[in-house]
């Protein structure tokens, strides 16, 4: 049916996560995952000592920048949100972060054994960065069981939240245990006032950084989405199984009526 | 010397994020086919927050 000329039937509500913003991310986003590849593992210098395993040092900070101060906090600021306006918004926003935040983390995990092999001459080492880490993943993995578990949703979102802000702590063990305890792990990277790296190496650290950080965002608004598109649907099944009880409850009244006559 | 731990880093992020990037959109795209038209949109004025579609 036309009015005006507009066909009102075509529907204006998309049937995926897309949106305008969302693909125009995205397309950056393939940009700068191609320029970093072709500065990581071609236009950068081998490093002196490491030699080419250097190269990983360009995807392995940002994915635990990515993880622990952009993801994981997201999770901790939607939990405390979620705990004290009980927003279903909150609570979707730090489920979904927490999900892209393992993931991320997983990728500094096995970027950091794989760098560990060549500089250090293991994978792995109970060393207290890396037992820290592996610890925040568990904690991470743990958190994203909860928000799985079959029960009240109110109880689990509440459940959630709570592991969410107790998990957090960690993370500040994480990013001190190079200065408590003595570690193999070496301290921080990039001294803001006085860095040891410079030239096309720097550009290509900020380089992943940045890509890291824009893919981690545009997976947010997708994951994000597919979450509040899950929480409708539970609440669609949850009006049609009460409308089902209603007309069961209004046709055995109706029953029950008849026989009484 | 150290290709053989590089090579197999940026395939495993990459490779994942590939993955799981393509797992998330069909989701998106499956969850919105199941969903009438007025419950598909992100976060609706009703809702007590701006609608991110726009």
């Amino acid at each position: 049916m036309t009015t005006t000329g507009v066909d009102t039937n075509v529907s204006t509500v998309p049937a995926h996560t897309g949106s305008r913003g969302s693909r125009a991310l995205g397309a950056i986003c393939l940009v700068l995952i191609a320029a970093l590849l072709i500065f990581a593992l071609w236009v950068t210098p081998p490093e002196v000592s490491q030699r080419d395993a250097v190269r990983l040092f360009y995807i392995h900070v940002p994915s635990a920048i990515v993880s622990f101060y952009i993801a994981f906090t997201i999770t901790l600021i939607g939990s405390i949100l979620y705990l004290a306006k009980q927003s279903v918004f909150w609570d979707l926003m730090a489920g979904a972060s927490a999900e892209i935040g393992v993931v991320f983390l997983g990728f500094t995990l096995v970027t950091g054994m794989l760098w560990g092999r060549p500089t250090w001459g293991t994978y792995w080492q109970w060393d207290p960065r890396l037992t820290s880490t592996a610890v925040s993943f568990v904690l991470y993995l743990g958190y994203l069981a909860v928000r799985r578990l079959d029960m009240d949703p109110a109880l689990r979102s509440r459940r959630a939240a709570i592991l969410g802000i107790v998990s957090f702590a960690n993370l500040i063990i994480v990013r001190y245990s190079v200065s408590w305890w003595r570690s193999l792990h070496q301290g921080t990277t990039l001294d803001p006032v006085d860095t040891q790296m410079d030239g096309v190496m720097l550009f290509t650290f900020f380089l992943g950084t940045i890509t890291m950080i824009l893919v981690f965002f545009w997976l947010l608004i997708h994951r994000f989405r597919v979450a509040w598109l899950e929480h409708q649907l539970a609440e669609v099944g949850l009006e049609a199984a009460i409308q089902e009880r209603r007309s069961e409850g209004n046709a055995s009244d109706a029953s029950s009526d008849g026989k009484t006559r | 010397m150290g290709w053989e731990y590089v090579i197999p880093g940026y395939l495993v992020v990459f490779g994942t994020l590939a993955v799981y990037a393509t797992a998330v959109l069909r989701r998106g795209r499956s969850l919105s086919k199941q969903l009438p038209e007025e419950k598909r949109r992100f976060l609706a004025p009703e809702a007590g927050t701006t609608d991110l579609e726009k």
